[in-house]
């Protein structure tokens, strides 16, 4: 019980001293998540969208598919990544291993079917909805993608926190493909990992509760983004 | 408008991180062991080395058997770890060259203040882990084929202790020198553990060092070059200068003055046995 309450005050104190190495470890955490989930957006949201205009058969088995991946191990997805970015590894020249990129990459594969999934549930009762009117106006496939997702936008907001959440609690991913090298590809998470092994539980659950407040933040700020949105409809 | 804007900024951040590295001769990748990192030293002595040289180090920080295998790949340009056989093969399959010798730290038995296997004093560490194995007393391992890891099982096996059939007193984590440390804390449990990592943890609880000094716990460190030969892609070149500077007298002097809460831990010479 000590230990928690130090890590209230440890947590507190770091942030009051504002330790540049800090300041560098929390910007590279939101950079690499945020990246990760805007390239998963980018990629998952259309893709999503997209099999819900899909009428033919293996559909079902694609979303069944798709629903698994929500499940997938990022120690896995680190370890793939790790092997295809080696230097013995077919992407070994891009020279990518042990990068900040690397962990972009990797978070991106671990969000993407999150992306895909949810925007999938989201635009569904929207393709119920307008599929008669796609049909009368003749609508392609490209324009009744992006009718979709205006129509979920709302819910999109959503999507994109859920992916990001997952990138910035990740840990697994981004030791194996990051190597967790101080002053580089150092982030919260792995700091976290790294204080707990070196048995200092208060400082690691300080990190931890800096990390928390950050994601409380961001959530926050997307729920009134999200206000205004609907606001303005 | 101000939300396409942010888009497009979110696009171009992306295409920034995604586009290819150049190849870039201003840091090399050093694969090492996580108790040499965790001590500390290498915030201390890289500095120093960047200072002379202009070339960064970047340290992943893994267990030796999980270093050699980083090397093994081509995926780090330089090794400094600690299991001489592990090494040896390591240059005999030709992966690496140029082995040298380092350093020294040493091994000490960790254990509950209570000592129920009664090994406090005990100098033989062989003694010492024959006494906990015949007492049953709760024994945390690492058991993930690290340079500790593999000292322990010859520990164990010179000191005649049958590990088959896992015992269940002997707890195998699974991971790194911390979180089994951890781990022995909690459970009051013997553990083995080097030096450097024990000086630099916190969350001791109930555990002190209960055996010291046995010469067979002496811990070398060797600075290998991953074989540029058999890996096109390694930073030969800077990986050398890392390497030369390591064993030259600047680095010694780097080592040699490096201090936790003013314990030395590791050494230039294996002169602990005094």
């Amino acid at each position: 019980m000590e230990d928690i309450g130090q890590a209230f005050v440890i947590a507190l104190e770091l942030i009051a001293a504002g330790d540049p190495e800090l300041l560098a470890t929390v910007l590279l955490s939101l950079g690499v998540s945020l990246c990760a989930a805007a390239a998963a957006f980018l990629l998952g949201a259309p893709a999503g969208a997209f099999l819900v205009t899909q009428r033919f058969r293996v559909q079902p088995v694609l979303v069944v598919f798709l629903n698994a991946l929500l499940g997938l191990p990022s120690v896995v997805v680190g370890l793939v990544v790790y092997l295809l970015l080696s230097r013995s590894g077919p992407l070994g020249a891009l020279g990518l291993l042990f990068t900040p990129r690397a962990m972009v990459l990797a978070q991106t594969i671990l969000t993407l079917p999150i992306v895909a999934a949810l925007t999938y549930r989201a635009t569904e009762n929207y393709w119920a909805m307008y599929r008669d009117t796609f049909l009368i106006f003749g609508a392609g496939r490209l324009r009744a993608i992006a009718t979709l997702l205006a129509a979920a936008r709302g819910a999109l907001v959503t999507v994109f926190l859920a992916a990001f959440g997952r990138a910035i609690a990740e840990v697994g991913a981004i030791m194996i493909v990051g190597g967790n090298i101080r002053g580089f590809t150092r982030t919260m998470t792995t700091t976290i990992a790294l204080e707990t092994s070196r048995g200092d539980l208060a400082l690691a659950l300080g990190l931890g509760l800096i990390l928390v407040s950050l994601t409380l933040l961001i959530s926050g700020a997307a729920f009134l983004l999200n206000q205004r949105m609907s606001d303005e409809r | 408008m101000s939300r396409r804007n942010l888009v497009f900024q979110l696009i171009a951040l992306f295409l920034l991180l995604a586009s290819p590295a150049r190849a870039d001769d201003s840091f090399i990748t050093l694969a090492s062991t996580t108790s040499t990192e965790q001590s500390g030293l290498f915030g201390f002595i890289i500095p120093l080395f960047k200072q002379a040289s202009g070339i960064d180090v970047h340290v992943v920080a893994v267990g030796t058997g999980q270093a050699l295998a980083v090397g093994t790949r081509g995926d780090a340009d330089a090794l400094l770890v600690h299991d001489r056989a592990g090494e040896d093969k390591f240059i005999a399959e030709g992966h690496g060259i140029d082995r040298r010798d380092v350093m020294f730290n040493d091994f000490v038995l960790i254990g509950p203040k209570a000592d129920p296997a009664g090994v406090k004093g005990v100098k033989d560490a062989k003694e010492a882990l024959r006494q906990i194995a015949a007492a049953k007393a709760a024994f945390a391992s690492r058991g993930d084929d690290s340079g500790t890891h593999r000292m322990e099982l010859r520990l164990w096996k010179a000191a005649g202790v049958d590990l088959a059939g896992n015992p269940a007193w002997r707890k195998e984590t699974g991971s790194g020198m911390g979180p089994t440390l951890n781990v022995a804390a909690s459970l009051d449990a013997y553990v083995l553990a080097d030096r450097a990592t024990w000086a630099n943890f916190k969350n001791r609880q109930n555990l002190e060092i209960v055996s010291e000094g046995d010469p067979v716990l002496f811990n070398p460190y060797g600075s290998i070059l991953v074989n540029p030969g058999l890996h096109p892609q390694v930073k030969a070149q800077a990986a050398r200068r890392w390497h030369e500077w390591l064993t030259s007298e600047a680095g010694r002097a780097a080592i040699g003055a490096y201090k936790i809460n003013g314990e030395q831990v590791f050494f230039l010479e294996p002169a602990l046995a005094d």
